[in-house]
Parts: structure tokens; C-alpha cells; sequence
């Protein structure tokens, strides 16, 4: 990066008077990095260890009775566990694959085809996404009791489908693909869906990579929607299990602590393996037209 | 005549058949590729949205039938139960004011002090304030729960080290909504950060370089380069985070779940109750209250362009 070029004649140029800066500057970032990691650090601290242990004073700092007593005791009482995960996997991959796909296509369409409702279409788009999502909340709800698709994975999944940011994402990243490729591909005999398919997609890689990662994460956190339509411990996802934990096992920490733990994880591991990804996305996400 | 010529009179004088093939054939493909996305918006978002603005001039009921009712749901929204929704919007506000201040000014300072470290302690920084932002916020607010509580809390702990009386951070009703925003305030603006270093990144060097042929110090440059080129970002920063904490829920609704009197309602958790507490169970209101909080954002969004509006280019 760029950065680092500036960075060197101000080190070989600054005298003495820079290290005072320097002892400052670190000293900040370490410790707002400790309080930015310091939550995560307790959880997985507390779900080590026993709950007997976690209730006095002081608290043990480092993971000094650590044993994996709370996660039987998850397994054995809060027996959907597994149930939650399982149906949080279901559902934010069905929502991430519909998205990396329909909105690759539809962004694609709109950004290099001209067509009559085009302009309309969009403006539609455009005008409802400042509008909170809690404005649709009543009327699906009343779809969802009306039609008893309580407890149906499907109706968290379906509206799910309908966030539209990943078109614009789509539609800006393709804009950005000189049209000539396709033209080349059209002059080759490709049909449409074939150029969609052998040039657009693979162009688009950065741009669906930034797409899949937000959605996943946007729909393996929610909470609002999914607490409202899944009511039944089994059909539950994470963030509505772990919720329920804590009212259903209300002093266990180490329980609570151990079902809260477990959910985080693998979004960290997901986090920690494309890091790079995740901060581009959030860096593509604040182009959006 | 040529043939061209003939084929392209004969289309035209052809019948609607010929010209819808002929509309298909060169449309088709577009309409098909935005077909499956525009269908989803339409039944899951367009429908629902308008429905919504129906439903808030209504006396709606499910399985029977609904009375139209003007305003009333609007002056219910605010009127029902002591005025609890106008209490609440008044948290809401208290919340944003105070933890989207912080927050731009956070983030704003550790991008500017990470810009000019190198590119492994960059990455290693980014990531580690950007690691709980990936985290369910339910998740996050289970642990701040617990870090809160008055008598094994993390909180309670540290002030007694310095001697201090614990504090009932959740149940003191004029604490619990302080509490969630030093919750906030205490997690790193991981979004910001990135933007604003994006941005910081994509200064070109020579505005600095000649800023320091003319002398400037660091803090110069920051406050006279650094600070005017990222005013664009600064915007959809201040908007983005303003919104979200205008819709501020999980948060408040788990550290909190049954409120501490009125202290702790956000307009978000008072339309949750609204539709989901069969007690309480007011669609209309619900909706009105939706409403009124999207012309809420809509309107600040829109004082927040006037006000950051910006013509500079680079």
C-alpha cells in the first residue's frame, strides 16, 4: 500500500521528537485493540469455565479451571442445539447462493443492457432502500399467520431474497467491465447465458466474493425476523437459540456461555480465513450508486 | 427495393405476433436475467412496503375484518399506553446522538493513527477491531449482559479494584440506557475504520508531499489535507451509522429483555412489541410506528447530505 512508501522519509528524516508520537500512537491502538477483543477474549474465557467458578470475586482473568463440563451440559440440555446450527446453515447459504447468482445476473442487466422498464425497475429499487426493513415487518407477519408458516424455514429464507443491495453492488462492479469482452464473446457465437456465464461471472469474482461474505454474515446474525416467525425451540437459528438460552437457563452462565461461544466461532474462523475479502467488501460496500 | 429493406416493411406491417417475437427476441434475455430478482422484491419488499403504509390507516385485524381509521393509529402510536413510544424515540435519539458521535470520532482518529503504520500492522489492526463487528449482535449483547451484572460482572469487578460501590448497570432504570451505550461506545467502529482508511488511502501522496515542502507538520496535513478529501466518506459514514443505531434492537432487547420501566424502549423494540406480544398486538400502530421511523432516518439522511454536501473531487 501507499502508506508505507509515505511512512519512510518521515522515519529516516524525524529526529528524536518523533518517538514521544510513536509511544503514543501504539499505546492507543494496543489498547483499543485489548477493549475491541477484550468481550471475545471473556466469552470464550467464561464458556471454559465451570459456572461454579464463574460466580465469585475476583474473576478468574485467564482460563485458570478451564474444562468442557458447560458444553456437555449444552448437549445434554439444550438438546436442538445442533438443530439451530443446522438450520442457520440452511438458511443463510440458500439466502448467500440466491443472491451471488440473481443479483450477478440482474446487476449484470442492468448495468450493460438497455430495455424498456429498465430505468423504471430500478428507480423501484433505488427509492426502497432507505426504507428500514422494520416497515415490512407487520405485513409479512400477517402473511406468516394467515398462512400458519410458523416455525417454516422458508419464511425467513424467502424475504431474505428480496435485500437488494447486492444488485446495486452487482450493477456498479459490472459497469466497470469493458464491453468489448462480451462483444468479443458475441462475435464468437456465445449466447447470452453463455456470456453471463464463461465472462461476466468470472470478471465479477471480487465483487461476488465481497457479496457472498456480506449476506452470509448479514443472515447468519439476524435475529429480528427469525425470532418473530420461528417459534419452536427445533426450528430455531443461532442468534434466536442463544437468545432463548439466556432466558431458558437464566443463571447457568457457563451454559449460556458455552451455546453463545460455539455460535460465534465459526463466523471468526470464516472471518479469520478471508480477512482480506471481508474488509474489501466493507470498502465496496461504501461505493454503492 | 432491397431484400433488407422489404424484411424490415414486412416486420413492421406484420401482426402483433411477429412483433412480440421480435420484441422478445431482442429483450428477452434481459428480462429473464432481472426476472427472478425483480420477482422477489416485488412479492417480499414492494408489495409489503405499500401494504404497510395501508395497514397504519387501519384498525387491522388478522381473520377478520379491518376498519379504515385516518390518523388514528398515528395519534395512537403516541398516545397509547402513557406515551410510551414518544419516551421511546427520545431513547432512541439519546442513543444515537451520543454513540454515533463517539463512534465517527473513534474511528476517525484510529484510521489517521494507523495510516501511516505499514502494511502487516494496517492488516493486523483492521482485522482485530473489525473481529467483533462479525459477531451476532446477540451474541455480543449476551456477553455485555453478563459483563454488567451487579454482582459477578467484569464492570463491577474493575471499580472495585479502584474501591468504587458496584453499580446496577441493567437495572437501575437511570443507568440501563447508559449502560447499552457504553456498550457501544466501547466497540471499536470497525465499519468507520475501514472506510475512513480506504479512504485516507486513496489521497494522492503529492497533496502531502508539498504540504511538507510548505512545512506543515502532521497535524497539519491531517486537519488542512487529510480531513477535507475524506468529507465525502465522512458522509455515508455518519449516515450509515446513524441509521443503524436508529434502528438500534438486539442490543436493548437482550441485555434488557423486559426493559427497566420505560428507560430502555427504542422505537425498534416498541414496533417488536407491537406486533409480536399478542397482548399487545396492534398491526396498525405497529405499521404506523414503522413509518414514522422511516420518515425519521429519510429526513435526518437527508439534513446529513445537505449538511456534509461536498464538491470536492480528486
Amino acid at each position: 500500500m501507499a502508506a508505507s512508501v509515505a511512512s519512510r522519509p518521515t522515519q529516516q528524516l524525524r529526529p528524536v521528537k518523533f518517538k514521544w508520537w510513536k509511544i503514543i500512537l501504539w499505546l492507543t491502538l494496543i489498547i483499543t485493540t485489548l477493549i475491541s477483543l477484550w468481550p471475545m477474549y471473556w466469552l470464550f474465557v467464561t464458556s471454559f469455565t465451570p459456572t461454579r467458578e464463574i460466580i465469585k470475586t475476583p474473576p478468574d482473568l485467564l482460563p485458570f479451571n478451564a474444562n468442557l463440563d458447560n458444553f456437555q451440559r449444552l448437549f445434554s440440555q439444550a438438546r436442538d442445539y445442533w438443530s439451530w446450527a443446522f438450520n442457520s446453515v440452511v438458511i443463510t447459504l440458500t439466502i448467500t447462493l440466491f443472491h451471488v447468482f440473481f443479483d450477478t445476473l440482474a446487476g449484470y442487466a442492468f448495468a450493460k443492457k438497455k430495455f424498456p422498464g429498465r430505468t423504471i425497475f430500478f428507480w423501484l429499487i433505488l427509492s426502497t432502500i432507505m426504507i428500514p426493513p422494520h416497515v415490512t415487518l407487520v405485513p409479512l407477519y400477517v402473511v406468516v399467520q394467515t398462512f400458519n408458516l410458523r416455525d417454516s424455514l422458508w419464511s425467513v429464507i424467502m424475504p431474505g431474497w428480496a435485500y437488494v443491495f447486492g444488485i446495486f453492488l452487482m450493477r456498479q462492479f459490472i459497469q466497470t467491465i469493458p464491453t468489448e469482452i462480451e462483444e468479443a464473446g458475441r462475435i464468437d457465437g456465445c449466447s447470452e447465458p453463455g456470456i453471463f456465464w464463461y465472462i461476466i461471472l468470472p470478471l465479477s469474482k471480487p465483487a461476488v466474493g465481497a457479496l457472498a461474505i456480506f449476506t452470509f454474515v448479514r443472515f447468519w446474525n439476524d435475529y429480528l425476523w427469525p425470532s418473530m416467525v420461528l417459534i419452536k425451540s427445533p426450528s430455531f437459528t443461532l442468534p434466536v437459540g442463544v437468545a432463548n438460552l439466556q432466558t431458558e437457563f437464566s443463571t447457568d452462565y457457563g451454559l449460556i456461555f458455552s451455546g453463545a461461544s460455539l455460535a460465534a466461532l465459526p463466523m471468526i474462523i470464516f472471518f479469520l480465513m478471508f480477512q482480506r475479502y471481508f474488509l474489501e467488501g466493507v470498502r465496496m460496500g461504501a461505493i454503492k450508486g | 427495393m432491397a431484400r433488407a429493406e422489404l424484411k424490415e416493411a414486412r416486420a413492421q406491417n406484420f401482426g402483433v405476433g411477429q412483433r412480440l417475437a421480435r420484441f422478445i427476441r431482442k429483450y428477452g434475455w434481459s428480462y429473464a436475467f432481472v426476472l427472478p430478482s425483480m420477482f422477489v422484491f416485488t412479492i417480499f419488499t414492494l408489495i409489503p412496503v405499500l401494504w404497510a403504509f395501508l395497514i397504519s390507516f387501519q384498525d387491522f385485524r388478522l381473520r377478520r375484518e379491518s376498519t379504515w381509521v385516518g390518523f388514528q393509529n398515528y395519534i395512537d402510536a403516541f398516545t397509547s399506553q402513557n406515551g410510551i413510544f414518544a419516551e421511546a424515540i427520545k431513547n432512541t435519539v439519546y442513543y444515537t446522538v451520543i454513540t454515533v458521535t463517539v463512534n465517527i470520532f473513534v474511528a476517525l482518529i484510529i484510521a489517521s493513527l494507523i495510516q501511516p503504520l505499514n502494511k502487516y500492522a494496517q492488516t493486523f489492526f483492521r482485522a482485530a477491531y473489525y473481529l467483533p463487528a462479525v459477531t451476532s449482535a446477540v451474541i455480543i449483547a449476551v456477553i455485555w449482559r453478563w459483563m454488567f451484572n451487579t454482582q459477578w460482572g467484569f464492570l463491577n469487578y474493575l471499580l472495585s479494584l479502584i474501591g468504587a460501590p458496584p453499580v446496577r448497570w441493567l437495572s437501575d432504570p437511570d443507568i440501563a440506557l447508559n449502560s447499552v451505550i457504553l456498550s457501544t461506545v466501547l466497540t471499536v467502529p470497525a465499519t468507520g475504520i475501514v472506510l475512513f482508511s480506504a479512504a485516507m488511502g486513496s489521497i494522492p501522496k503529492d497533496y502531502y508531499e508539498a504540504a511538507e515542502l510548505e512545512g506543515a507538520g502532521p497535524i497539519r496535513k491531517w486537519w488542512s489535507i487529510t480531513l477535507p478529501l475524506i468529507k465525502a466518506t465522512s458522509l455515508y459514514v455518519v449516515v450509515l451509522y446513524t441509521i443503524a443505531s436508529f434502528e438500534v434492537f438486539e442490543k436493548v432487547y437482550v441485555m434488557v429483555p423486559s426493559g427497566v420501566g420505560n428507560s430502555t424502549q427504542t422505537i425498534v423494540t416498541q414496533i417488536y412489541q407491537k406486533v409480536f406480544n399478542p397482548s399487545l398486538s396492534q398491526f396498525g400502530v405497529a405499521s404506523a410506528q414503522a413509518i414514522i421511523l422511516f420518515l425519521i432516518i429519510a429526513s435526518i439522511s437527508v439534513v446529513q447530505f445537505r449538511f456534509f454536501r461536498t464538491d470536492v473531487e480528486y
